[in-house]
Parts: C-alpha cells; structure tokens; sequence
C-alpha cells in the first residue's frame, strides 16, 4: 500500500517539500519540519560570515537523519550563475539533487526558461538529478523533461504570492503530457491550495512562505500535512464527475402518496 | 600574504593551504564548499591544494533558503 513519491530512485514518504527561509527562528523551522511530515528541505549556498562565526548553522537545526537536503540555486539570474550555485551546493551537500532555479524578473520572480533549459541541459550531463523550478507552461515543462530534469516544478502562482492555483488546467495538461514527477512549487497560501495541487494529480507540493509566513508556522505546516494527503488520496480514491443539475442520493421509491 | 576572501582582502600566512585556512576559520568538520579562482576545490584536496597571494576564494555553507531565498 506504499504510495511513495519517487524522484530518481529517492523514496520519499511524504509528498511535501518544504523550505527553510523566512522563519523567524530556527526552533519554528525545525518544529514547523516535523509538524510537516516533510522528507526533503530545500537549503541556499551562501557565503560564511568570516567576521561572525558564532552564528548558530542551519544544518543544525535540520534532522539531517530523516530530511535530506535539497539544495537550490535562488538568487540566480543566469544559467552560468545557477550552474556554479548547483556544483557549490553538491559539493557542499554532498548529494548530486539540485532544486534549479534561474530567475528572470525581479518584480514577479518568474523563471527565465530559455537560461533554465540551458543549465538544465549543462548540469544533467554533469550527474545532476535537476529539479527545475519553472512556469505553468507545458511546452517548458516537457523541453524540461526532454533535456533530462528528473521532475518538474511548475508554479502554481509567483513566489510568496499565496494566489494558490491560478491556472489548474495548465497543470492538468503538464500532468498529461510529461512523465517525470510534476511538483507545484510556489503560491501556495493555504491549505485548500495544496489539496487542489493533490487533487489534479500533482506528485507532490513545495512550499515555504505559506507556513513560514503563517500567524502559527507550525499549526500551518500540520494543516499542509494532512492537505497533501487528503488531496493525494481524493486524487487516487477519483472523483465524481461535475454535473450542472442534482442527482438524487435518496430513492424515490416508497415515498407517501 | 593576502587573499580576497568572500570579497574581503584577508592576510593569511605564505604557503596556507585550503585545508589550514579551513581550520583557521574553525570550519572543520563543517559543511562547506570552497571555491579558488572560480574552481571548486574538493575536500579531498583540501589538505594538498596551495593558496596562492592574490587568490579569489570563496568559502560557501547552506542558509535557509526556500524560493527566491
């Protein structure tokens, strides 16, 4: 009965992703993590502090022993800067899985696809399992398969937005036309957003601002939780067709004349 | 002699290596990744790998980070 999600060959349990930025200390985070269920975490390479090296390290507060790591490539805005953040981050990490994101517009932080596919192409060929984190848009998603990204993350609205799913039927034709996972990454305000991601047959849901940002990050991420897998299970249980008028659910046999 | 380290001019003594830099910022057993001149030098040839005055090194960990950071 094991419903795993599986990214090239890496057996997750729980179909949810989440991150580590944002929270407004580390105690939230890690209790936000277990709250969660979550397997996988998303993590930045950055430069050390050489003036200050008393700050407390995030690892340490990650249950590195069940949650591995994904590193990511935020804050980049060309394939060369992505591709070095990638090679930073296994050598860092240790684990060839990156979480690519290759940013195009500051306003919006939607992805510069044309650079994304581009690195895509560059890091599979250096053992890289891609994860790239890309827009609704099924033509990318499916170059994005066929340049090797062992899943693919489309948006379910702009980073942090909250939105939820603005266009479901684009991730409906995702779902149809490519192969690898597909995980919603980003938009997500609450938890109705992450069952519908479910509902539509989305592998999995990354998210961060909507917990981390939560008046109880922690109640959130529980409420995320169980929203992953109600949707999972509506998703796999198949739901009635929509119809424009009632059906009945009480026989009219046998009612008083 | 002098480095620029995470984009800061740093004075280490001649002839450091990767490896004894490392130590010098308490860094061992740490997760971190080092750059020299925009190539990485892996762990394995931390202890082997000279710095050179002049050299552009970045030392790099994980922070929280979700989307867009």
């Amino acid at each position: 009965m094991s419903d795993n999600l599986v990214i090239a060959g890496k057996e997750l349990s729980s179909r949810l992703i989440l991150g580590t930025g944002k929270y407004k200390d580390f105690e939230t985070m890690r209790a936000a993590h277990e709250a969660s269920g979550t397997e996988m975490v998303t993590v930045a390479v950055r430069r050390i502090d050489i003036h200050d090296r008393r700050k407390e390290s995030l690892l340490g507060h990650i249950a590195t022993d069940r949650i591995m790591l994904l590193p990511n490539t935020a804050g980049c805005y060309t394939a060369e800067d992505a591709i070095r953040y990638a090679r930073l981050g296994r050598e860092a990490g240790l684990s060839n899985f990156v979480k690519l994101e290759v940013i195009g517009d500051e306003k919006t932080l939607f992805p510069d696809n044309e650079a994304l596919l581009e690195a895509t192409r560059v890091l599979v060929k250096e053992g890289f399992v891609v994860l790239p984190y890309t827009n609704d848009d099924p033509v990318v998603c499916k170059k994005l398969e066929q340049a090797g990204a062992a899943a693919v993350m489309p948006l379910g609205a702009p980073i942090g937005s909250g939105l939820g799913i603005q266009n479901p039927n684009n991730i409906r034709i995702i779902l149809e036309i490519v192969s690898v996972p597909v995980i919603v990454d980003a938009g997500v305000g609450t938890a109705s957003d992450a069952a519908i991601a479910m509902e539509l047959g989305a592998a999995g849901v990354l998210m961060n601002t909507g917990i981390a940002g939560a008046k109880d990050p922690v109640a959130m991420a529980r409420a995320m939780k169980l929203a992953v897998e109600a949707g999972r299970l509506a998703f796999r249980a198949g739901r009635i067709p929509r119809k424009l008028y009632a059906s009945a659910s009480s026989p009219v046999e046998g009612m008083l004349v | 002699m002098e480095i620029l380290l995470n984009g800061e001019k740093t004075v280490i003594p001649d002839d450091s290596t990767v490896q004894a830099l490392i130590a010098h910022l308490g860094l061992q057993g740490s997760r971190v990744a080092v750059e020299v001149n925009r190539e990485i030098i892996s762990r394995g040839r931390w202890a082997e790998h000279l710095l050179k005055a002049g050299d552009l090194v970045e030392v790099v960990h994980f922070v929280g980070g979700g989307e867009d950071l």
